[in-house]
């Protein structure tokens, strides 16, 4: 079932949660709402799904418009983060709760509740548990009986609210990938709030980036990845690297610190932002970047040595982080206080006048910038 | 140093890091020999005086099984009328935003802070004939002073706070979610209370009512003013330990308040058991 959400807007007293916003949640997919706390995600998962009315705008299920229609006829299954399981009840009677309280001309016999919630439990994998109560349960395992409690009367709309914030990284990754899996089989339309990008980006078709109560930007992962819309969205998936300056001569300088951007016109107050993965670290400056550093922090877990850098000679709002391989770092052997360069293969340039990045490439190569508009280099990006 | 510091500390394993375990456990003890056992061993030895047959006559006298009841059945209408509106009124202090919400909280307790004496002064005076309520409900043809009804009102004012006292609490630690859950899962409001929220309640509602009822058991300021006292009709249980007290028979008031006490005691108990049994399957343990 399709959902779509029109110029819907909410404000709690003098806080405005939601600015009027619209978004298109096509049939069978899932898709992920991400932003930091405050951000309004939150807001928007529970108008669609009934548990808070909208001050303005509609929704609407497959074209019907069901604003006005109360969540007990909504027909969406909901998961909240804190599982919500009735304590009184085992998880076979969670469970069976949702058909138990259908009206009777709907309500299935009770001897296929007790099929549906055993198929279910299976389905879920906790079929030895069901008379267990849910204080006898792992935080995992309760988000599963509630995954099952909101499946239990087939919704087409599954709504989830940071279903696995309260659960540590390994049973979170675990869950996830289930989740996934029990989507494409089952083929609901399933929207889900998260704060963790690293969440949103592998679990989604579609992302959707929030913030201050508005919509930055909706795509695929890879497309927000690859073309991050604005500051905010590219800040918000993963570290980033700064370097403010003003641009004079086709040179984006501050303190000691320099790029070349040829044929860039002189401006006052411009951003220069590279991820971690987009930058190399020499020890002799190149003749496109001059961005002296010194190591803070070195941390080796993981598939990269992501190292940990002050800026030197000029200033940045946070430390620099880059990534780095294993051989790189053992070839190198970087200690704290250590100098280097940071020299940047792929910049993401934010004019003051404008919100929307331009995307730099240094090609080391020519030894000299490649500026141009957004798609066309990410066409290049594509077939490189 | 340190090393010196950390073997002395091992020399003396102590399991708990907070000190003071042993003194206050004792001054507790204490305490609640001097103010619970102490007493009731009093109460125990006067009537040690007594035979049994004496002691059975004294507690099965006509007019002291009179009071049982009218205590007892006043006692059950005053704590189940406390119940409803008790919870009734947690529920509107814990769930709604209201101007005054505050002073209506505070006034809660009032009940408990008011003399008893007062409150069956008030009560009586309100609820006379000639009283402002008490006019009222004569033109409907209902006598609250100096009757049984009298005894069930004073009785359920003054114990009324133990309900909402014991129901707030846990109502405000009552996940909303857990509602939200139910209703979004189609429960309708009636059966989101009664499969949901009022599972969850039942513990301590029934605690607040059984408190409410031990303590209506016993009360006596605010029921003497207004119950008329006539025997075998509006004669508490209280009163008759009062009256023979009067006449100076201790023994005999004793083995009357032994019963009131006995009463009292295994009602606790049983709401004890009854709630660690039921609060074991929430908890899991």
């Amino acid at each position: 079932m399709s959902i779509r959400v029109e110029n819907v807007s909410k404000r709690f007293g003098k806080f405005q949660a939601l600015e009027p916003l619209s978004l298109e949640i096509p049939d069978g997919q899932l898709v992920g709402l991400l932003g930091p706390s405050g951000s309004g995600k939150t807001t928007l998962l529970r108008i669609i799904a009934g548990l808070e009315s909208a001050d303005t705008g509609r929704i609407l299920f497959h074209g019907d418009d069901v604003t006005r229609v109360h969540v007990r006829d909504r027909r969406v299954g909901f998961v909240f983060q804190h599982y919500a399981l009735f304590r009184h009840m085992t998880v076979a009677e969670n469970i069976a709760f949702g058909l138990e309280v259908m009206p009777k001309v709907q309500r299935p016999n009770a001897k296929e509740i007790k099929k549906r919630v055993h198929d279910l439990l299976e389905m879920v994998q906790l079929g030895q548990l069901a008379n267990r109560y849910p204080a006898q349960l792992s935080g995992g395992q309760k988000q599963r009986v509630a995954l099952a409690r909101a499946l239990a009367m087939q919704p087409q709309v599954l709504l989830l609210d940071e279903p696995f914030g309260a659960l540590d990284a390994k049973v979170r990754k675990d869950l996830r990938r289930w989740l996934r899996n029990l989507h494409d089989e089952l083929h609901f339309t399933s929207v889900f709030v998260t704060h963790d990008q690293e969440e949103a980006l592998e679990l989604s078709d579609q992302v959707v980036v929030m913030s201050a109560g508005k919509i930055e930007q909706v795509d695929t992962p890879q497309t927000l990845y690859a073309q991050p819309d604005s500051r905010f969205v590219l800040g918000f998936l993963g570290h980033i690297n700064v370097l403010q300056g003003d641009v004079n001569q086709g040179r984006l300088s501050q303190g000691d610190a320099w790029i070349t951007l040829n044929g860039h016109p002189n401006a006052k107050a411009v951003e220069c932002y590279f991820r971690p993965h987009e930058v190399k670290l020499q020890t002799q400056p190149s003749p496109t970047a001059h961005l002296p550093l010194k190591v803070s922090a070195v941390s080796l877990i993981g598939a990269e040595v992501r190292v940990e850098l002050e800026a030197d000679g000029w200033s940045s709002p946070e430390p620099w982080e880059v990534g780095i391989s294993h051989a790189e770092y053992n070839a190198w052997q970087p200690m704290r206080g250590d100098r280097c360069y940071a020299v940047p293969e792929v910049g993401h340039l934010f004019s003051s006048d404008k919100t929307e990045p331009e995307l730099i490439q240094w090609s080391q190569a020519q030894q000299s910038p490649v500026v141009g508009a957004r798609s066309s280099v990410v066409s290049l990006f594509a077939s490189a | 140093m340190s090393l010196a510091i950390t073997s002395a500390i091992s020399l003396n394993p102590s399991k708990r890091v907070l000190p003071g375990f042993a003194l206050s456990l004792g001054i507790s003890l204490l305490f609640i020999s001097l103010i619970l056992l102490l007493p009731i061993t009093g109460l125990l030895l006067q009537t040690a005086g007594m035979s049994w047959n004496e002691y059975w006559s004294v507690i099965s006298d006509p007019r002291v099984v009179a009071s049982y009841k009218v205590t007892l059945w006043a006692a059950a209408w005053a704590s189940a009328f406390n119940g409803v509106v008790g919870l009734l009124l947690a529920w509107v202090l814990v769930r709604y935003e209201f101007p005054g919400k505050r002073i209506v909280d505070a006034l809660m307790d009032l009940p408990f802070a008011l003399p008893t004496a007062v409150a069956g002064i008030t009560l009586s005076a309100l609820f006379a004939e000639n009283g402002w309520y008490g006019s009222i409900l004569a033109e409907a043809g209902i006598k609250v002073a100096f009757t049984p009804l009298g005894i069930i009102v004073a009785m359920s004012f003054t114990s009324l706070p133990f309900v909402v006292r014991t129901v707030q609490p846990v109502l405000e630690d009552l996940a909303v979610e857990d509602e939200e859950a139910a209703i979004s899962m189609g429960g309708s409001d009636l059966t989101v209370f009664r499969r949901v929220i009022f599972p969850s309640l039942w513990p301590a509602l029934l605690t607040g009512i059984a408190l409410s009822f031990t303590r209506s058991l016993g009360e006596f300021g605010a029921v003497i003013f207004i119950a008329g006292n006539m025997p075998y009709v509006s004669e508490i249980t209280s009163l008759m330990i009062f009256i023979r007290l009067q006449e100076f028979d201790y023994a005999a008031a004793s083995a009357i308040a032994s019963v009131v006490l006995l009463a009292s005691l295994i009602l606790l108990f049983l709401i004890n058991i009854w709630q660690a049994f039921y609060l074991r399957r929430i908890h899991g343990r």
